[in-house]
């Protein structure tokens, strides 16, 4: 082999291990860093995981949402209009969120099957519904027709 | 009468874009003088009408011309001037005439500042930017025209704008992010310019250069004063959210800076010429892709505007007509390009390489962390997002080996250097920051911290290396005022932003690490301690603004018995939309912010408040600023004039 080849073997070697290297990375940080979403009825038939890192949407049930006193502990209920799932937070909620209105929380299901989440979040817009929302509701409303 | 004038510049624009986009193209390729020469009335008269279009719409908004949907959807009487006139670009129709009032922009730009490019260079450039513009300028006429009407029936009154952009951020980001954005289709119509003439030689890569530049300039500015306004205006005290239409902006940033390093090396040695060419493609590309994320809505993100599949469908086929084509194109004429020159394995060359292929590997994590939900939804496994802890995860390592290899690069020649030279003049800057690094920990902190000991080591790092080699251009200098006079702009403007990134990575450290935060129930007069400052709750009062009402808060912040500031954070409810905002009230300083935001009202006049102490947060805006700075004065060399003369005497003989 000439010089140039073998520093060009070299070259390439070096580019398919890294990249390989990198590859697995991004792999494994995916598989250790995604968050899946599940919905009321999910959650309802037990198909959440318990103790694992996951997104819950849904509409907030009217009336649902209750203060603590001394704290700022949140509780309120979650719906897909089908199922609902007791969620609880504490800190401070963002603007956007009401009584009635589409948000999603991430956090993870407790041994109870209550909803510990560590982050509420709802959009700037007070007709957005959550896409993943919106679409588990139009299957919803598909099942029944 | 305005908003049709509006309309019907804008329909003008694209007829001369059409023409821009044929005639000096084909004259370049059957090289017909007189058709080239085309290329410069056209794109003046481009950039003419559009900004008649644009002025057209301002106007619209200044007379509160409600019988315009778009002024009617983003816009109110009650709203301040100034904010009437932003919110021209507040949503989907506006921002993307503003995105081609830029292209055309640059284009006149090039046209006027290429005096030195040979004709049928300057007429493939300006017909390729043209082509770019065609395809915007439809888009926006077929799908998002800012000048529909609702008539007859049309509403007494505006819905107001997103309170949230009703803020400076909002006035001055979104035209810099574009400028950046679109800036890049120069540095794309120089490559698919040289690629369609053959003429690949460096020649492309020193007229591309301080266009490529000055626009990577701007998006860092523009991502820079994203990240600010998130601060302050979103009322979580966070700066970077990896956020979908964030990564958007950072993805041709970070290709960007690479393009930028390989057309340096491109310039200066002949080598790279290929991959230059590819990244100059893939930075423009990205920016397209990035547009795409945003206005598609195929992603949940803070910024998505009501989004419209039409649109997304609109914009997914300009993608895959630049990036087939010009990949296309490329790999057609790119086989017949030969390097100049070889180098070492440890020169400045290889260095500059691993820089690249470091910041494109980034480019492409982020890529894929943003896509991969949406690969995902596509095959049907699921619903999910990837969190912060993946970007940071592959972030932190892989920026952190390239920092070494910048620090490294300073005491690199090119072609080739021994490795004992690299030894002698780099092991003094190694061990002391190495050794402050280590003691940083101690002396800032309670204990050492390894995150502190990466951060501040590798900032100084680039840091002491960058004023190491600055100082070795002195040694066989009899004057120092001269040498200083000497050193070329584009020098001083690497050191700068060398320098930025130092104070950046300092910046992310110190506040990643140091920084305290709490939300508690506070009834009036309690007190709660964060990092040694006092903060007293002194109840709220009721004040009026312009266009909303609003509950203001005051704390009083002290700090050992001594009185530091007091602050009025704001809980607002603007009154057309009826909807709260936080607005955060945030007492600034080089070395810590103390951050307030309210949160709800609780019995008895108490309220959740969220206390936040930022250590050394400004540094990493004042890094960014720094790079963009840098990126600026590059552009100053007399280099580029002087070449510019050259090569027109050479084209003219």
């Amino acid at each position: 082999m000439t010089p140039k080849r073998q520093k060009r073997l070299t070259i390439i070697l070096a580019i398919v291990l890294g990249s390989s290297l990198i590859v697995g990375l991004v792999m494994y940080s995916l598989n250790q860093n995604i968050n899946l979403f599940y919905s009321a009825s999910q959650i309802a038939q037990g198909e959440a995981p318990v103790g694992a890192r996951i997104r819950v949407g849904g509409m907030v049930v009217d009336g649902s949402v209750k203060r603590a006193t001394d704290s700022l502990r949140v509780s309120f209920a979650l719906t897909d209009y089908e199922n609902t799932v007791n969620v609880v937070f504490t800190g401070i909620l963002p603007d956007l969120f009401r009584e009635g209105q589409g948000i999603i929380a991430q956090g993870q299901m407790d041994k109870k099957g209550i909803f510990q989440a560590v982050e509420v979040l709802a959009k700037h817009d007070e007709n957005y519904m959550p896409p993943e929302i919106a679409e588990t509701m139009k299957a919803k409303q598909e099942a029944v027709k | 009468m305005i908003p049709e004038l509006g309309e019907y510049a804008l329909i003008l624009a694209l007829g001369f874009s059409v023409l821009l986009a044929t005639i000096p193209l084909y004259g370049a390729s059957s090289l017909n003088a007189l058709w080239m020469e085309y290329a410069k009335p056209l794109a003046k008269a481009q950039f003419t009408f559009m900004v008649i279009s644009f002025v057209c719409l301002a106007t619209a908004f200044a007379q509160d011309d409600f019988t315009v949907q778009y002024v009617a959807n983003h816009s109110n009487s009650q709203l301040p001037i100034q904010f009437k006139l932003s919110a021209v670009w507040g949503g989907h129709e506006g921002s993307l005439l503003l995105w081609a009032l830029i292209l055309s922009g640059w284009t006149i730009a090039v046209s006027l500042f290429s005096r030195g490019l040979p004709l049928d260079m300057l007429a493939r450039v300006l017909g390729v930017m043209g082509i770019i513009a065609t395809g915007f300028i439809s888009f926006l006429l077929w799908t998002s025209s800012p000048f529909l009407r609702y008539l007859p029936r049309s509403p007494q009154d505006g819905a107001d704008l997103n309170p949230l952009l009703q803020d400076f951020g909002l006035i001055v980001h979104p035209p810099l992010l574009y400028m950046g954005y679109v800036g890049f289709s120069v540095a794309f119509a120089f490559a698919i310019a040289a690629l369609l003439s053959g003429r690949l030689d460096a020649a492309w890569a020193r007229w591309s250069r301080p266009w490529t530049n000055i626009a990577w300039a701007f998006l860092g500015g523009g991502i820079t004063l994203g990240s600010w306004w998130a601060y302050y205006e979103l009322g979580w005290g966070g700066w970077w959210f990896w956020d979908p239409v964030e990564n958007a902006s950072l993805m041709p940033w970070l290709v960007g800076t690479a393009l930028m390093h390989s057309l340096a090396v491109t310039e200066k040695r002949g080598v790279f010429k290929s991959w230059t060419l590819l990244l100059a493609i893939f930075a423009f590309s990205l920016s397209l892709l990035g547009t795409f994320l945003v206005r598609s809505g195929v992603l949940t993100s803070v910024h998505a505007f009501a989004s419209d599949p039409e649109r997304g469908f609109f914009i997914l086929v300009l993608l895959v007509l630049t990036i087939g084509g010009s990949l296309t194109l490329y790999a057609f004429k790119v086989p017949n390009v030969k390097s100049e020159s070889s180098f070492g394995w440890l020169s400045r060359e290889m260095l500059l390489l691993v820089n690249n292929v470091f910041l494109v590997v980034m480019a492409v994590t982020v890529l894929l962390g943003t896509l991969y939900p949406l690969l995902i939804d596509a095959l049907g496994a699921g619903k999910i997002s990837v969190g912060p802890p993946y970007f940071n995860a592959l972030f932190v390592p892989i920026m952190g080996f390239m920092v070494v290899c910048m620090g490294l690069s300073s005491a690199a020649r090119w072609r080739n250097t021994p490795l004992k030279n690299i030894k002698k003049q780099l092991l003094l800057p190694a061990l002391i920051s190495l050794a402050i690094g280590f003691i940083f920990p101690f002396a800032y902190g309670d204990g050492f911290s390894f995150r502190v000991f990466l951060g501040i080591s590798l900032s100084l790092w680039i840091m002491s290396t960058v004023l190491h080699e600055f100082k070795a251009k002195f040694r066989a200098n009899s004057s120092v005022l001269a040498k200083l006079k000497q050193l070329s702009p584009s020098y001083y403007g690497m050191m700068l932003a060398h320098l930025g990134v130092a104070v950046t990575a300092i910046g992310i450290t110190l506040v990643s690490v140091y920084s305290e935060e709490r939300d508690m129930r506070m009834a009036i007069g309690d007190t709660i301690e964060l990092a040694d400052y006092q903060f007293k709750f002194l109840g709220t009062k009721p004040v009026t603004g312009a266009n909303y009402v609003a509950d203001q808060a005051s704390l009083e912040i002290s700090l050992a018995g001594e009185a530091v500031v007091t602050l009025h954070p704001e809980k607002r409810r603007y009154n057309v939309k009826r909807s709260m905002m936080t607005e955060a009230s945030i007492d600034a300083g080089l070395f810590r912010d103390l951050y307030i935001a309210l949160g709800e009202p609780l019995a008895d006049g108490a309220w959740a408040v969220r206390v936040h102490y930022k250590p050394y947060v400004r540094w990493l805006w004042l890094g960014g600023l720094l790079m963009s700075l840098g990126g600026i004065l590059t552009v100053f060399d007399k280099r580029y004039r002087k070449n510019k003369v050259t090569t027109s005497g050479a084209a003219h003989a």
